[in-house]
C-alpha cells in the first residue's frame, strides 16, 4: 500500500474572507516553481486545502521541499480512496498492516454528511475491522503509533499520516514587495526571512565601497540572497557604489555624527531605488539597543529622511534569537565570513549612540550630496539571483 | 589489460583528472589571499565542502580535507588521543584494522595509552557483545573501520553505535575508505564522530581524501601552522586535489545509484566459479559483504606465483601483504579469522569496480584455472 497524495493544508489564510482566491492561486504558484524537479506530480487546489497528485515521485523530497515554502500550515500523506465503507476499510487495513505500528487509532471526520455513517460510529466500525484482520495490534487513543485520519469528502475519501508541520505564515507575494537592506552580517538576511514569512516578495539593496570592501563582501551578500530566493522568487540585488560618499562624509562631517550621516544617506538611496522599483516600503535588520545606530535616538534621527515605511521584523528579538533562526535557515555560515562590510569600514571609534536630530540636520546642510546621491543612482549594478541556480556555474562544471 | 585490484587503488576517472588539470591551472591562487584569485580559489573550496558534506548528509563545517586515508586515520586516533588523554587512556580498535589504525594504535601504548584489540569471528566480524564488554569508563575512542580491505566483510557499524550511545565520553571512528560509494553507511545515524575517506580508491586522486569531524568534537592537530581546515590541518590546502575528490565522491555515488546490481552480479559470479574450484577456499563471507572485493586461498600454493603466472595475461589481483603480521607472508586478518596457517599463507584478492566487465571476468575465470591446473601440476 503506497501513498498517492499529499495533502497541503493552509491554515491561517483561509480565514482571509474575500482575498482567499488570490492567496490559494499564489500558493499554488510558489508550490508549483518550488515543486519544478518533480514533473510527474498533478497540483489540485481545494477551498481549504490543496492536494499533490504524486504519480510516482519521491514523496519525502517533495515533503521537505514544501516544508520550506510559507503559507503551508502542515501536510500530510494520503491516500484516496472512493467514499465507501468496503474501499476504506480494505486501504486503511493494507495501511496498517504495512506500518510497524503495535497500537493505532482512528479518527473519522465527516464532512460528506450523506455518508451514512457518523463519525464516532465509524471510528468504532473500522478500529473493529482493524482488529479483528490483524494480530497482536490493539489500540492506543492517547500514543497510537500510527493514528489513521478517515477524511470523508464530498469527492472522496482521503485516508491519511500524521501531519509534518509546514513554515506557516503567508504566500511569498501576497503582501506585495519591499526592498531589504542586505549588509552581509547575520541580521539583515534573517530580517528579509521573517518579512517573506509574512507574504513579502524582496528585492535587496547593497552598499558596496572598493576598495575598503572587498568582491568577497559582496559575494557573500549574493549568496544570501540566493537563499532567501530558496523561500521565495528571484531576488534583484542592487549594488550601489558607495564609496565616493562614504570617504566625503569620513571628510567632512565630524567623527561622532558620520554614522548616522552615512545611516540617513543609505536610507535616502534605499528609497529613491525603491521609488524606481515602484516598491512601498524599506525592511531593515535592526534590533533596538543592538549597536550605535540601533538606538532609539539614532533610529529617530536616520528614519527622518523618508517617508516610506520601514519594516523591522527583527526589532524586539534577542541576539540570540536571530542567530537561531540564521541557523535554521542556514545563513548563518554564510554571514559569518569575516569580511568588512560598508558599515564597519569608517566607522569611527566612538560613534555618537544618542545624536540629536538638529545637530545631524546642521552638520548635513554644511554637506554638497546631492550631486553625489545622483551619481550613485545612475551607476546602480543590478544583479537578478535565482533560486537554486547557482550564480557560479563555470566552477560547479568542475565538481 | 584486466585490472582487478580496485582496493589498492583504482584507475582515476577522466573527468576527475579534467577537474584536478582545470583547476590547477586556472585557480591556482591561495585561498588565504585577499585578491580575486584568492577569492576564486577560496570559493571554489567552499563549494567543494559543500558538495562532500552533501554527499555524505552532514555539515559542511564537518568535513576536513586530508592528503588521504592514512592521514584520516592518524589524525582522527592521535588527535583524539592527545586531546583527551585526560579523561582517559583507553581505547578500542579490532585485531583486522587496516595498518594506518593498527600502528597508530600501537605507537599510542607507547605512550602510555592502553589498546584493546577486538577478535573477529570467522567471517572477520566484530561482535557486538565483545565491544560492549570492552567499554569502560576511561575509554575516549572505538575506532572499528566499515569494510574490510582484504576480506570485504561489512560491520555492523550501526549496531556499533548503538552501544556507543550510553558512552558519550568514548569518541567512534569508522574507517569508512573500503565501503565508501560501494556500501551505504548513515553517519548521523550511525552515531560516528570521525570517519575517514580516501579519494584514489573511489577513481580520484592519490594524495586526496577527507576526515568527517562531528560538529563540537575536538581534537588535537597534529599539523600546526596557519590555521586551515579549522585549524585541524595547517597547511595551504590542495584545490585542485580537493575538487577531483569531490568530483570523484559525486561520480562514485552515481554509479552507486545506477550500477551497484551490476557489481552484485558480477561478484556473485565470481563467487559461484570460484566456489566451484577445487583448489580454492572462500574467504569473503557470503553475507554482508562489499559488493567489490573477493578474496580466497590456494592451500599450498605461493600467492606471489599465481600472481605473477595472472600477469603474463595482463590480469592483476593482489595478495593482501601482511604488513602486521609476525610472520611475513601471512595475513593478519586471516590469522584473526582463526584461519589455518596454509590459508592464510596462500591468500589471494580479486577487487572489481563498476567499471569490471562480465567479459573481463570471464576470461579472469578461464585464465584463474588454466594457472592453478598448471600450478598445481608443478608442485605436487
Amino acid at each position: 500500500m503506497q501513498y498517492d497524495h499529499i495533502v497541503i493544508r493552509y491554515g491561517e489564510l483561509s480565514l482571509k474572507g474575500r482575498n482567499r482566491k488570490l492567496f490559494t492561486s499564489q500558493l499554488m504558484k510558489n508550490v508549483r516553481v518550488a515543486l519544478r524537479a518533480f514533473p510527474n506530480i498533478h497540483i489540485q487546489t481545494k477551498r481549504d486545502r490543496m492536494y499533490i497528485v504524486l504519480n510516482g515521485e519521491d514523496q519525502e523530497a517533495i515533503i521537505e521541499r514544501c516544508s520550506k515554502i510559507f503559507g503551508i500550515q502542515n501536510m500530510s500523506l494520503a491516500i484516496k480512496v472512493a467514499s465507501e465503507e468496503k474501499a476504506i476499510k480494505e486501504e486503511a487495513l493494507a495501511l496498517l498492516k504495512n506500518s510497524n505500528a503495535k497500537t493505532f487509532k482512528i479518527s473519522t471526520k465527516r464532512s460528506n454528511k450523506d455518508f451514512p455513517i457518523g463519525s464516532q460510529d465509524f471510528n468504532q466500525l473500522l478500529g473493529a475491522h482493524l482488529l479483528i484482520n490483524t494480530e497482536n495490534i490493539s489500540v492506543d487513543v492517547h500514543h497510537p503509533d500510527l493514528e489513521i485520519t478517515v477524511d470523508i469528502r464530498d469527492e472522496a475519501t482521503y485516508l491519511t499520516s500524521e501531519k509534518v508541520v509546514g513554515a506557516g505564515g503567508l504566500p511569498v507575494g501576497t503582501a506585495g514587495k519591499s526592498l531589504l537592506l542586505l549588509s552581509g552580517g547575520i541580521d539583515s538576511p534573517v530580517a528579509g526571512y521573517q518579512a517573506m514569512k509574512r507574504g513579502v516578495e524582496l528585492e535587496a539593496i547593497h552598499f558596496h565601497s572598493p576598495p575598503y570592501t572587498s568582491e568577497r563582501a559582496k559575494e557573500k551578500v549574493l549568496d544570501l540572497a540566493e537563499k532567501l530566493a530558496f523561500y521565495g522568487r528571484n531576488i534583484k540585488v542592487h549594488v550601489i557604489p558607495f564609496t565616493a560618499l562614504q570617504q566625503k562624509i569620513h571628510r567632512e562631517i565630524p567623527h561622532g555624527y558620520s554614522m548616522t550621516i552615512m545611516r540617513r544617506m543609505m536610507m535616502r538611496i534605499s528609497e529613491a531605488v525603491a521609488k524606481k522599483e515602484e516598491i512601498l516600503s524599506l525592511i531593515t535588520g535592526e534590533s533596538l539597543g543592538q549597536v550605535a545606530s540601533q538606538t532609539m535616538e539614532s533610529m529617530h534621527a536616520i528614519n527622518a529622511v523618508t517617508s516610506y515605511p520601514v519594516i523591522r521584523p527583527l526589532i524586539a528579538m534577542d541576539k540570540d534569537e536571530i542567530i537561531h533562526i540564521s541557523e535554521k535557515i542556514e545563513m548563518y555560515p554564510i554571514s559569518i565570513r569575516p569580511y568588512e562590510d560598508c558599515c564597519t569600514v569608517f566607522v569611527p571609534k566612538s560613534p555618537k549612540t544618542k545624536p540629536r536630530l538638529e545637530k545631524v540636520e546642521q552638520f548635513e546642510s554644511q554637506l554638497d550630496f546631492k550631486q553625489d546621491i545622483e551619481e550613485i543612482l545612475e551607476n546602480v549594478e543590478t544583479i537578478t539571483i535565482a533560486a537554486n541556480n547557482h550564480h557560479q556555474d563555470s566552477m560547479s562544471d568542475l565538481l | 589489460m584486466i585490472y582487478l585490484d580496485n582496493s589498492a587503488t583504482t584507475k582515476p576517472k577522466e573527468e576527475v583528472v579534467q577537474s584536478f588539470q582545470q583547476a590547477a591551472l586556472q585557480y591556482f591562487g591561495n585561498s588565504s589571499s585577499i585578491h580575486g584569485l584568492g577569492m576564486d580559489a577560496e570559493r571554489l573550496l567552499r563549494m567543494s565542502r559543500e558538495q562532500a558534506a552533501s554527499i555524505l548528509q552532514v555539515d559542511s563545517r564537518e568535513i576536513i580535507f586530508t592528503s588521504g586515508g592514512t592521514e584520516g586515520n592518524n589524525v582522527a586516533i592521535k588527535g583524539v588521543a592527545l586531546e583527551h588523554q585526560n579523561r582517559g587512556k583507553h581505547i578500542i580498535t579490532t585485531q583486522i584494522e587496516h595498518p594506518s589504525v593498527l600502528e597508530t594504535c600501537r605507537s599510542l601504548e607507547k605512550h602510555g595509552f592502553e589498546i584493546s584489540y577486538l577478535p573477529v569471528d570467522q567471517d572477520g566480524r566484530v561482535c557486538v557483545e565483545d565491544l560492549r564488554a570492552s567499554l569502560r569508563e576511561d575509554t575516549i575512542l572505538v575506532s572499528i573501520m566499515h569494510v574490510n580491505n582484504e576480506i570485504g566483510t561489512i560491520q555492523p557499524i550501526e549496531r556499533f553505535g548503538e552501544v556507543l550511545k550510553k558512552y558519550p565520553k568514548a569518541l567512534f571512528h569508522v574507517d569508512h575508505v573500503q565501503g565508501f560509494g560501494k556500501v551505504p553507511l548513515n553517519i548521523k545515524q550511525s552515531g560516528i564522530d570521525l570517519l575517514t575517506i580516501s579519494g584514489h580508491k573511489i577513481h580520484g586522486l592519490k594524495g586526496t581524501g577527507l576526515l568527517y569531524v562531528k560538529g563540537g568534537t575536538k581534537l588535537f592537530s597534529l599539523h600546526h601552522g596557519g590555521g586551515q581546515e579549522a585549524n585541524l590541518r595547517s597547511g595551504t590546502e590542495n584545490l585542485p586535489g580537493i575538487v577531483a575528490l569531490v568530483k570523484a565522491m559525486r561520480l562514485v555515488n552515481n554509479d552507486r545509484e545506477q550500477h551497484l546490481n551490476h557489481l552484485e552480479r558480477l561478484k556473485m559470479f565470481l563467487y559461484k566459479k570460484i566456489s566451484n574450484l577445487e583448489s580454492c577456499v572462500l574467504n569473503t563471507p557470503e553475507e554482508n559483504s562489499a559488493p567489490h572485493i573477493i578474496h580466497f586461498s590456494v592451500p599450498g600454493l605461493k600467492p606471489e606465483v599465481v600472481i605473477h603466472a595472472l600477469e603474463e595475461a595482463e590480469i592483476y589481483i593482489s595478495t593482501k601483504s601482511a604488513c602486521s603480521s609476525k610472520s611475513a607472508d601471512e595475513s593478519a586478518v586471516l590469522v584473526a579469522c582463526g584461519k589455518a596457517n596454509n590459508i592464510s599463507t596462500s591468500g589471494l584478492r580479486v577487487s572489481l569496480s563498476y567499471e569490471t566487465t562480465q567479459q573481463e571476468l570471464d576470461f579472469f575465470v578461464e585464465k584463474l584455472q588454466e594457472v592453478l591446473e598448471k600450478l598445481s601440476k608443478v608442485m605436487r
